[in-house]
């Protein structure tokens, strides 16, 4: 599991290393991988668009729960951008091996966070609980 | 050199640098809003945000630019380093410096 883990982690900061594995694959596999990074890097940078939104225009919440849900938007920016980068290394490793592409539960967490917050704006709006 | 390469159908180089432009696009976005936190209310630590949240774009517009033009070879090699950690340390510095304005 650490040795795992310390492959990744080095791979992270040199993935020229990868070209000692398998075969290049197709450059455009290669690009289309890189266009699915670069959509997680963008999701990332719409959240910390999102937790600064919050926060600077939402004047009307309660100190405590604003910085609490800005904080929650930058923290998910974060770990977005920290798990583009290692969801694309993990991609091309599998295709330079010719393995399946790794499975992952990411995008169901960010879906059931984005379906959560969604439901509770409805509740807020239907009910009424926006102040006043 | 015997003209041009075969034009990849799929057009994908092509997709891909217009993947890094609106991504550069979007990361103008958050910047703008710092800016413009910074200009409503000229503190310092909103200032210095703004500043270090600038910088942290044009890193990432010197990252992309490099990238496209390492794109426009017939056939581009995968993106290294440069590029992953780059837009990682983009989106971290931009997490920074909404923490920053928090405060």
């Amino acid at each position: 599991m650490r040795d795992r883990l310390s492959a990744t982690l080095r791979l992270w900061f040199a993935p020229q290393r990868l070209r000692e594995e398998g075969t290049t694959p197709d450059y455009r596999f290669s690009l289309a991988n890189e266009r699915t990074f670069l959509a997680w890097i963008r999701t990332a940078l719409a959240l910390v668009a999102g937790g600064i939104a919050v926060d600077q225009f939402l004047t009307d919440l309660r100190w405590g729960v604003r910085t609490a849900v800005a904080t929650v938007l930058l923290a998910g920016a974060a770990l977005c951008a920290v798990r583009a980068v290692n969801h694309w290394v993990r991609c091309e490793r599998a295709m330079r091996r010719g393995e399946d592409l790794p499975a992952s539960r990411f995008p169901v967490l960010l879906a059931g966070g984005t379906a959560f917050a969604a439901l509770l704006v409805v509740a807020v709006v239907v009910f009424g609980l926006a102040g006043r | 050199m015997s003209g041009e390469p075969p034009r990849d159908p799929g057009a994908q180089p092509e997709r891909t640098w217009l993947a890094w432009r609106r991504t550069t696009l979007t990361c103008a976005v958050s910047v703008a809003l710092t800016v413009r936190v910074a200009l409503a209310d000229p503190s310092g630590p909103a200032v210095a945000a703004a500043c270090l949240g600038a910088l942290a774009w044009v890193g990432l517009l010197v990252t992309a630019h490099r990238r496209i033009r390492a794109l426009a070879r017939s056939r581009p090699r995968t993106m290294g380093a440069a590029q992953t950690l780059g837009a990682l340390a983009c989106v971290l510095v931009l997490v920074g410096v909404g923490g920053m304005m928090l405060l």
